[in-house]
């Protein structure tokens, strides 16, 4: 294991090199990341012997993806922001059809207008796509979590994509102390596992059939199913790889949030920035804390609500907007929240976007804000942070 | 003529890997060359197939026609999907897990191939992935209700360019896909039709056999969406070609070959006239197909004459 100064971005490539990727198939930009230049630099220089597609676009980029995961191959591509978007017809369909690809996402805002920078915008319009879907809030988790999403997706009890988010910009092309191991403890972590369904003439299959009425909702349902009980193996995989590597990963992180009355939530690499808002909060003798949400999808409740039950007061950083309605984290924290007969109180905001930066004083203005806002019984509404007028 | 009916089937490939009891249309053109080009592949192969008609009749989900690994995903990306079965391929025969000689086959319709698709189509031909890549062509989008395509030819009636007052069908002239093909330099590009099962399959054979991409174009009668009687759909498909509206010819490394020359071509009015699509077309109209006709025709003949040498 050597610890070295990398981008976050070329740390996920140099998980997919040591994961042993078979192929590639992706599109550079929309915007660009260097996650794939640096793969097509290892397949160039021998490093990876993996094939690699060039394909002319991100729909392209993911059909390929799933042309090579119906083979049976370890299949990666990574995107972002509009590439995300111009993705979105084939994403439900690598679920629908259990087909475990791997993909990393730079987060990045949507057009119009044009902007590179990063926001939520991207994932959120992805939700539902039916893939796993996981946070990483620095490099190491950049990396880690990658290893992670093959030992994922290809679980044969799991068979589903898997996506791992990174904030563009403020989390891709950054540069960040990350621990890289060694091929053998990757290969102890990552064996190659068995594949059930695939394309072999030795074994004729036909997959991605057409479904009458009779027959559509049985497949939604077991593809439902499926994903739930995914948590099952992520939970598995993230302690093999504590025995493995020492580092420990959950579905629902927290910090500081013992005995706090108002828990802040957020995703993604804000959550560093949020961590020092509550050291700070809690010097002054505010008991506050933090939730850093991990797993997004298979949305993890009973974690979730056993954390933020406890307290009185839950304040949530959406980084994307639905326009008209709520923001999408707020939304689906609240509809967990629902059943519970004890539950704190919920203010939305939604801040962070197109590269927004939101500081310490920040987070701090929110938490404040978000306890005047329901000691004068004013939460009804979401707010969007940082605007000037 | 009687022996040979008796001799000519045993020529056939015996096994059909596209299986009867599929829900395609009476008299389905491409129906029949799909069977005809299941029998010309082979057991070693992959087929990826577009959203359309055959995909709809032939996998309808308990069933399957399908005896050969089979996969559908989306309408536009066939090409692209194939591109990553094929590398999926490559990455098990460096493990020594899958034969090179598997044969990757794209098909698709061409709605799927010459509008929604041939952007991917472009892209995994450029790339010259080893595959082949068939578009059966039924001149516009017959699985949802015979809307217009960018195949559709000349004057013909379809649901989104019907033929009404101050309207006669399709306006514009149909796309050469074939050239769009022969554009990317790849090794093979050749026209087919099942009205020639013996040449459509060498055709396939050969597209197989080559290392590279090959593209070939089927052109498919479709008695629903062409308005023709179910039984003359073998006649019509003869009728294309006699005629010079769909000429069999090949293309490889950029040479140019003419499979069927007729000594004369006939008049596109008896391909026309037997048609529903075309029974409102003026005379003036099929004067201006017949020239057209002619100058595509004597084009194609150009380029076979320069390649052997006049």
């Amino acid at each position: 294991m050597k610890r070295v100064g990398l981008e976050s971005s070329l740390a996920i490539a140099e998980a997919v090199r040591l994961a042993g990727v078979d192929v590639v198939s992706a599109y550079p930009i929309t915007p660009q990341t260097h996650i794939i230049e640096r793969i097509a630099q290892m397949v160039a220089d021998g490093d990876l012997n993996a094939s690699y597609i060039p394909v002319e676009s991100e729909h392209s980029a993911m059909s390929g993806c799933l042309g090579a995961a119906a083979m049976g191959v370890r299949t990666f591509t990574a995107t972002a922001g509009q590439g995300l978007e111009l993705m979105h017809e084939v994403l439900p369909v690598a679920s629908a059809m259990r087909l475990p690809v791997v993909m990393a996402i730079c987060n990045r805002a949507l057009s119009s207008p044009l902007s590179i920078w990063g926001d939520h915008s991207d994932i959120m319009a992805a939700r539902d796509s039916g893939w796993v879907q996981m946070f990483a809030e620095n490099g190491q988790q950049a990396f880690d979590l990658t290893l992670c999403a093959f030992r994922i997706a290809e679980d044969v009890e799991v068979l589903l994509p898997t996506a791992i988010n990174i904030d563009g910009f403020h989390l891709s092309h950054v540069i960040e102390s990350v621990l890289i191991p060694e091929q053998g403890e990757v290969d102890k972590f990552l064996p190659e596992l068995p594949r059930p369904y695939v394309l072999d003439p030795r074994k004729p299959l036909t997959m991605g059939d057409f479904a009458t009425p009779e027959l559509y909702i049985e497949a939604k349902k077991s593809q439902d199913v499926a994903l739930r009980n995914s948590k099952k193996v992520i939970l598995q995989a993230w302690q093999e790889f504590e025995g493995v590597f020492g580092r420990r990963y959950s579905p629902v992180e927290t910090y500081r949030a013992d005995g706090a009355s108002v828990l802040l939530l957020t995703m993604g690499s804000f959550s560093e920035v949020a961590m020092e808002a509550i050291d700070r909060l809690r010097e002054s003798g505010e008991k506050v804390g933090l939730i850093r949400l991990r797993l997004w999808r298979p949305f993890p409740f009973e974690e979730f609500r056993q954390v933020a039950s406890q307290a009185d007061l839950l304040v949530v950083l959406d980084r994307a907007v639905s326009f008209g309605g709520p923001g999408p984290v707020c939304s689906e924290v609240q509809a967990a929240l629902y059943p519970l007969s004890k539950k704190p109180q919920v203010a939305g905001f939604i801040g962070g976007l197109g590269g927004r930066d939101i500081t310490t004083e920040g987070f701090e203005d929110m938490i404040r804000n978000a306890r005047k806002k329901a000691d004068a019984g004013r939460l009804g509404e979401v707010e969007i942070i940082g605007v000037r007028e | 003529m009687e022996t040979l009916a008796l001799y000519v089937p045993r020529l056939l490939e015996k096994k059909e890997n596209f299986a009867p009891g599929h829900r395609a249309c009476s008299g389905c053109g491409e129906a029949l060359a799909v069977r005809m080009v299941m029998k010309a592949l082979g057991k070693n192969v992959i087929v990826v197939m577009a959203t359309g008609c055959m995909e709809i009749i032939s996998t309808q989900l308990p069933y399957t026609s399908w005896e050969v690994p089979w996969i559908h995903t989306l309408f536009e990306n066939t090409a692209a999907v194939a591109s990553g079965v094929v590398a999926g391929r490559e990455a098990l025969t460096r493990k020594g897990k899958a034969s090179s000689r598997t044969k990757v086959v794209a098909m698709a319709g061409d709605g799927a191939t010459a509008d929604i698709g041939v952007q991917a189509l472009s892209g995994a031909l450029e790339r010259g992935h080893d595959f082949t890549y068939i578009c059966f062509d039924n001149e516009a989008y017959m699985n949802t209700g015979i809307q217009r395509s960018s195949a559709t030819p000349f004057g013909a009636a379809t649901t989104t360019q019907p033929v009404g007052k101050i309207s006669m069908g399709q306006n514009t002239w149909k796309k050469d896909m074939p050239a769009i093909a022969v554009a990317h330099n790849i090794p093979y590009v050749a026209t087919a039709s099942p009205s020639y099962p013996f040449d459509l399959m060498n055709k396939v054979k050969k597209a197989r056999d080559i290392e590279g991409p090959a593209y070939l174009h089927i052109l498919s009668v479709c008695p629903t969406g062409w308005r023709t009687p179910s039984d003359l759909s073998v006649r019509i498909g003869r009728l294309a070609v006699e005629t010079g509206v769909f000429p069999l010819y090949e293309v490889e490394n950029g040479k140019y070959t003419l499979n069927i020359d007729p000594p004369q071509l006939r008049s596109v009015e008896d391909y026309l006239k037997l048609q529903g699509r075309f029974k409102h077309l003026t005379p003036e109209m099929i004067k201006e197909i017949q020239e057209k006709v002619e100058a595509k025709y004597a084009e194609l003949v150009e380029k076979v004459l320069f390649y052997d040498g006049f």
